[in-house]
Formats: structure tokens, sequence, C-alpha cells
């Protein structure tokens, strides 16, 4: 296969020129700069890496680069428009969902693709969909409540 | 008292290996450091000793060499903080920020804490021990307390005015009437003053906290929210290369045979062979492991024991403990209606740090700088001296907020291995482990044996308690019951696999035995486990974490059809903690479901209650890991479940309904929170399952 020298990241066309088998996170890291999106196992096993493609979220670990070059791809550093935070950030630190947040780009990406597809996801779906991400700081309750903010289901404001 | 009488832990093996500590940042480094303003020193006595009644030194006398932290105001008003602490996720940055905020008067945004960089802040022991709290911060406040003197002085001076009718008011002194204001950089231009805090300046009591104690939301949780911020793994430097090493195929495996020359002949990549040890580097990551995988290697490994035999093995190479019994439990046993005597078996667990352990190296004019996520920044530096055979003075080491450690980033093997391969290269090189390096090169929670003999009365009183932990620790071994007779004892033995710290210690293993045992105990006289507990508890702080857990439980209400019932209670590094748990088992699978867990919690006076909170939760859902399905699988030097596809870590699904319930003693010194909080969840969920099951657990995991 060719070489990818083309990619759509955040809304813009960025040259790039990488074997296609390279893994998508790699990428991102390594040629585009855009250090936000996390290694954590190399297995899709942690959801660190994640991203949306064309709006679904995906696991830029075991994703090769080939597979996405004419999709539209965002990573964390596309979620703040204008200075303006994205609502999910905008609950995570409402929720103090974070404690060292390593997991945290993976987190606020697994949970957009969540919301996208289902807006207000009951609790027992919001666990479902991001049971493939790990926290290991332990801060599952907080994120649940940070996304259950951003959707706008939230009972209460996280103490 | 120095830095060296610093007492470590027993089970902190992985720094027993290295040298012993000194002290670097001295007055040289200092004056380097410090251009002007105002500086207001902590010496390293102050941070370990109790007050000592020594009354202050006056301004611009001698700088102490044995600088543990200081404060800097300078001519533009920016006040910094420079610690030798590491932020890895507990949050000490804002904490620490709050502290000087609250002491100095002024908002917490005007305060940048730098931490952790061997050039620019003194040295420290490292960020472990739960010690941030107790020890930095007291000292934090007063340097900023005394600033806050020393400035109003130098207001009232300007002023020719008494100090006494200067204040500080949103970052400005303000006069009597207010009609005169001075900012801090007006009050500390054109001064050159440097001050060590006298030993008996007075601190804001945490009655009257107004900036601690309260919910300050992380102070750079923007950046983190948002992918800025970067972690040893984010760095980039010019002319980067990209590291990969070569590893043995066991534990102490030597080289056999190798053969590079084909990945020599890759253009791009350098391979560096020293000893054993042989590295790759090259432009890019890809490049990097398409050479690693060209070398052949041949390695030979001695047979070792696997886990099969690991307990057996434990107690076989266990060396004498230290006998210093309390009373007799000769005696005790005698005077007993009932004994019991049990085993339980403790797992090796792996920290699994999200961010692995990584370091991005540069060598410049003989100088040497790594930045590395450890939590031992000036550990670090000793053990690259040493391997580098260069001075101390030629190193710096710089830690960026890290993805956390767990007690699992002490050592500095990857920090080693980067200025290695920078060093034959000649050019920056960044090193970061992969998840199977993390899992196979680094260190574990020490696996262990823990036998317990006890007697007690029918009337629920303990009288005799004797106890052996062989390896795991002894950290948490004491107990906070009142048994008039006890001999605990912990023995050394030799570990199959490399071991050292973790989050909490051995006190996650003695607290699960001694829980466990004590539930043991309850049924064997038919007493409730509560009231069983209480009869034995003189000290009031862990009866109120006790009754606090019960309370909120539910304990004395109907219990749940188809629920068990389980609690636990402890005390460690100035801390106290309960837990109860209720769980449920599917009849089908058997599988055990902690369906939800309240956990008390005291450690004094709270510096940030939402901070504490998150952190006590936290550890509720790290501790189920090690409670119901964490533990390495090894054979013969290898590790059989090293990546995350066949480690099992808690997830979402596995978290229960949790309570916290944080009980603030502002009457009493802040401890540390970051690890006592894990200790009480696995005899919890244990004696639940016993409850519901009527079997009896004593291994953690509890499914092992």
């Amino acid at each position: 296969m060719p070489n990818v020298t083309t990619l759509n990241v955040n809304g813009k066309k960025l040259r790039v020129d990488v074997d296609s088998q390279t893994p998508l996170l790699y990428v991102l890291r390594d040629y585009l700069n855009l250090t936000g999106t996390k290694y954590g196992c190399g297995e899709a096993r942690c959801g660190a890496c994640t991203v949306l493609v064309e709006g679904q979220s995906m696991r830029s670990c075991v994703t090769p680069v080939g597979r996405v070059s004419d999709k539209q791809i965002t990573t964390i550093e596309g979620m703040e428009q204008d200075g303006k935070l994205h609502p999910l950030q905008e609950a995570f630190l409402k929720a103090d969902a974070l404690q060292c947040g390593y997991c945290t780009s993976g987190m606020i990406m697994a949970a957009a693709a969540l919301l996208k597809k289902n807006a207000k996801p009951s609790r027992d779906e919001i666990v479902k969909h991001m049971d493939a991400n790990v926290c290991r700081c332990g801060t599952y309750p907080r994120i649940v409540k940070a996304i259950e903010i951003a959707s706008g289901t939230a009972k209460e404001v996280a103490e | 008292m120095n830095e060296h009488d610093l007492e470590l832990e027993q089970e902190r093996y992985e720094l027993f290996a290295g040298p012993t500590y000194n002290f670097n940042f001295n007055r040289r480094q200092f004056l380097k450091a410090f251009s002007g303003g105002i500086a207001l020193i902590v010496p390293v006595s102050n941070l370990l000793a109790q007050d000592q009644g020594e009354s202050g030194r006056r301004s611009n006398e001698r700088i102490p060499d044995d600088i543990g932290a200081w404060i800097h105001i300078d001519e533009k008003g920016t006040v910094s903080v420079f610690t030798g602490k590491v932020e890895i996720g507990q949050n000490i940055r804002t904490s620490l920020t709050q502290a000087v905020a609250e002491e100095l008067h002024v908002p917490l945004d005007t305060i940048r804490v730098v931490m952790a960089d061997t050039d620019l802040t003194p040295f420290d022991l490292g960020t472990f021990g739960s010690l941030t709290t107790p020890r930095m911060a007291p000292q934090l406040r007063k340097a900023a307390a005394a600033a806050r003197e020393t400035l109003i002085a130098l207001a009232a001076e300007q002023w020719k005015v008494e100090p006494a009718s200067v204040r500080i008011v949103n970052a400005r002194f303000v006069n009597h009437d207010a009609s005169k204001s001075l900012t801090l950089a007006e009050v500390a231009k054109g001064q050159k003053l440097v001050k060590t805090i006298p030993a008996d300046v007075a601190t804001t009591a945490a009655k009257d906290w107004t900036v601690a104690g309260t919910p300050v939301a992380k102070v750079d949780g923007r950046d983190f929210v948002t992918g800025k911020h970067q972690y040893t793994t984010d760095l980039r430097r010019e002319g980067m290369l990209y590291g990969r090493i070569v590893r043995p195929s066991a534990l102490d495996a030597k080289l056999m045979s190798s053969d590079t020359k084909a990945a020599e002949a890759i253009p791009g990549v350098t391979v560096v062979r020293d000893g054993d040890f042989i590295g790759v580097v090259a432009p890019n990551r890809e490049t990097a492991i398409h050479a690693e995988k060209a070398i052949a290697v041949h390695w030979q490994a001695p047979g070792q024991p696997g886990n099969d035999e690991l307990f057996a093995y434990l107690k076989k190479n266990a060396e004498a403990g230290r006998a210093r019994p309390v009373g007799s439990v000769a005696d005790g046993m005698a005077a007993a209606d009932k004994k019991l005597s049990q085993t339980y078996n403790i797992a090796y667990i792996a920290h699994a740090p999200l961010e692995p352990r990584a370091a991005v190296a540069e060598w410049n004019d003989g100088k040497l700088t790594v930045w590395t996520g450890t939590q031992r920044p000036f550990g670090v530096r000793e053990e690259l001296a040493e391997a580098f055979h260069i001075p101390q003075e030629k190193i710096r080491v710089i830690v960026p907020d890290t993805g956390s450690g767990y007690g699992g980033k002490h050592t500095g093997e990857c920090a080693i291995e980067a200025a290695r391969l920078a060093r034959a290269s000649g050019k920056p090189v960044k090193l970061v482990w992969t998840r199977e390096e993390e899992f196979n090169w680094a260190y574990f929670r020490p696996a262990g044996v823990i036998e317990v003999n006890s007697g007690v009365k029918n009337d629920g009183t303990v009288t005799a308690w004797e106890y052996h932990n062989y390896n795991s620790g002894g950290s948490g071994i004491q107990v906070k019951y009142d048994f008039a007779n006890q001999d605990i004892q912990f023995h050394n033995s030799k570990s199959p696999l490399r071991q050292g710290s973790y989050r909490g210690l051995a006190a996650t293993a003695n607290h699960f035995a001694r829980e466990v045992h004590m539930d043991e105990l309850a049924q064997l006289v038919n007493m409730d486990p509560v009231q069983f507990r209480l009869k034995n508890i003189k000290d009031a702080r862990l009866k109120a974490v006790l009754e606090a857990a019960a309370d909120k439980f539910g304990w004395s209400r109907k219990k749940t059809e188809g629920r068990g019932r389980g609690i636990a209670c402890g005390f460690e590094k100035g801390s106290y903690i309960a837990a109860a748990a209720e769980v449920s088992v599917d009849a089908k699978t058997g599988r055990v479901k902690i369906e939800r867990v309240v956990e008390s919690f005291e450690c004094g006076a709270i510096v940030n209650q939402l901070h504490l909170h998150n952190q006590v939760e936290g550890a509720v859902v790290q501790a189920i890991g090690g409670a119901m399905f964490e533990s390495i699988q090894f054979k013969n030097g290898q590790i059989l479940n090293g990546k995350f596809s066949q480690y099992r870590l808690p997830r979402f699904s596995d978290t229960p309904a949790i309570e916290i319930v944080l009980l603030d003693r502002k009457d009493l010194p802040s401890a540390g929170a970051g690890e006592t909080p894990i200790v009480g969840l696995a005899p919890a969920v244990a004696n639940a399952i016993f409850d519901l099951t009527a079997k009896r657990i004593r291994s953690m995991p509890l499914t092992g």
C-alpha cells in the first residue's frame, strides 16, 4: 500500500508521509504532535488512545492509518472551540472526574461518541459504553457523573 | 533528627538497593536560582522535626545548606513555591497552593508551584508515605506566613507606619484607611532579601482556614481536559530519536549470544551494546521497533519458582522475625475460651499506572538532563550519577506532572536506559516502556503469607494475638485494638519476583488478615462483627470511624434478602478508616458482585474535601482489583499475564455504589490521605461473602 500523505484531523487537512500500516495513535502523536491522545496498552484494552472517526469512537493504537486516511478524525485537541470548552470538558472539571488525568482524553472522546448516538443515556448505558476505558486512579463514579452533567441527566451536581 | 534518621518501612525493597541519600540544594545552587526579590527558606530540619522552639534568624544571615523548600516573591510580584515533591494525581499541587495562598493572603492564581526539578527545587527524599500533607504543607504555610510578615514590614517601612496597621487585601497591601496601596511587585521591587523561616512562626489554625478546608478545584485542571498537559511521554526535543530495548527472555536470564548486524544495516539505526544491555535508537518509533526485532538473541534463564509454589517458597525461605511481645501470648491463650489459627495468602499485584515508565534524555557538554515520571527525582539523579560515573551536579532530573505511580515509580531504570541510548547516539532519546515491559521489568507489590494464632473469651475479649507476616511487609502490622497479649512479627523472605512499594504498602495485606480473622473470632463467639470490634477498641478515633461507617451503612437495620454484608476497620499513616460492603452472588455462575460500599475516613483537619473525597473513592475502586481479581501469574522468571488483555483491572462495571463519610477533625493536624483508604475494602468484602455464603476466603484476591 502507498504511504498516507494527508489526514483530516480536527477539521484541518494535514500533510504527513507515513506507512499506511502505522497505527493512527503514533501518526497523531509523533508526526502531528497531537499528544493529547495517549498510549496505554497497545491492544485496545484501556481506551487511553480513543479518538473519533466520523463521530464514532475508535482505538487509535490498533487502527492502521491507511484505514482512516479519507475520514474525519477528531482528537481531544479538537474539542475546545474558539477558546470555549466542550460541555464534556466542562463537566469533567465540574465533577472533578480525574486524578492523574492520563485517561481523561480517552474518556472524554469515548463519552463524546456515546452522546452523539444517545443524547440522554441512562446510567447503565453509560457504564456499558464506557466499560472498555480504564481509569487506574478509580474515578469511575465521577466520570459517570460528568457524563450525566454534560447530557443534562445529572440529578445533582457532584460534590 | 536528619533525613538519614527517617526510618523506611521494611517492604520498600526497591529503595534499599541504592546508596544513601544526601542533600544537594546548597547555598551555591540557591543563589544561582535566586535572582532578586524576597525568598523564604525552609530548612530540612524543619521538615523532619517538630517545632524545636528555636527563635527566628534575622534577615540575610547565612543561608543554610539544608534547604528543604522555599518561597520566592520576585520583583514582578509572582509568588513561586519550590518543592521537590511530585504531582502524580494526588492533587498536592492544588493543596500546597491552598496552604500558601491562605497564609500569604493572595489569590490562588497568583501562585506558581515549581515541583520536582533537581536544578530548581531542594532535595526531597521522594513523594511517598503520605508525607506531603503532614510534613511539607505545614512548613510551606510557615514560609508563606513569614513572607507575609516580611512584606508587610517592608510596606510599612515605605509608608513609615506601624506594620500592625498594614493589611493584605486581594494581593495588595493597604494602609489603615485604605488610602494607600501597593502591589506585591511594588513591595518586592529592588529587594534582595533572604530569610530562613523561624521554627515558631504562627500559622492559621484549621478552624480559621478560609482557603484550605474548602473544595478548591484542581488548579491546572483545564490543561488535562484539553490534552494540553505534557506528560513525559508527550515531550519532544530537537533531533530526538526513539529508543527500544531488547529484553531478556526471563528474569535473571544471561545473554549467551546475539547478532545485531541486520539491525545495524537499517538506515538511521544505532545499536547500543553494553554488557547484557542491548538497545536501539532510530529517527522514528516504527524503525526502532523494526531494528529491535531484527536482532537475534539467545538467552539462558535459570529455573525459578512459579506461583503454584509461591506461598510454600516464602515460608521456606523466611528469616526469623524480631519479637517485641506485649504481655504474654501463652498466658493469653491459657485465659481464652476459644482459640483460632488461620493462614492468609496475598498475591503479587502490579501497579499498572496508565502512563508507563518513560524518559527523555539529553546530553549537552557532559551535562545530562532527563525528563521522567518518577516519585523520586533526587533518587533517580543519584542512580544516574552512579550509572554514568558523573557527579550529581552534572545531572538534572525534571518530573512533569505524571500519569500516576501508586508507589510503582520509585526507581530510575527507564531514565538510565534512555540516558545510555542518548549518550551512545549523541542525540536526545525518548524511551517509553511498553505495557508488557511495565509488567515484566518493573516491580510488584510483595506477595505474602500471614499466620494468626489467637485466643478469645466468650464475652468477645481477645486475650492473645500472635501474628507472623512472611514477606509482604510490616506496614499496618501493629494493632489499634486493645489486645493485652501480643506477639507480632514480620519475617523477611526471598522473593521469586522483583518487589517493592505499593500504595499503602503491606497495610492492605495486614488489614486483610487481621480484619478477616477478627470476623472469624466474632463468629466463633457468636457476636455481631461491629459489636465484637467495639468490645476490643479503646481508641476513640478508631471507634468513631467504625461507628460512622456502620451508621451510614445501616448496620443495625434488617439485612437485605440475598445480600451479604461485612465490615473492617483500621489505622495507618496517621489516618483512620472503616469500610462496610454489601455483596451478592450470582446463583448460576457463582460470581461475586460488590453492590455497595460505605467507607468512613478520618485524617485530621481536611485540607480539600473535594480532592479528599475523590482520593478515598478512587482508593476504594483501585482496591477492588487487589481484592477480587488482580494476581500476577508467573513461572520460571516469566510473567504469564503481563498485558491488559490478560491482567484484569477494575472497570466501570465493577464499581459499586460508593458512599464516603469524611470526618473532619479541625482540632487535629492533617495527615496524608493517598494510601490508607485502600486498606479496608478487601476484608470488608471477604467478610460479606462469608455472611452470605458461609464460605470463608483467606486469600487476596478472593477468587485466587
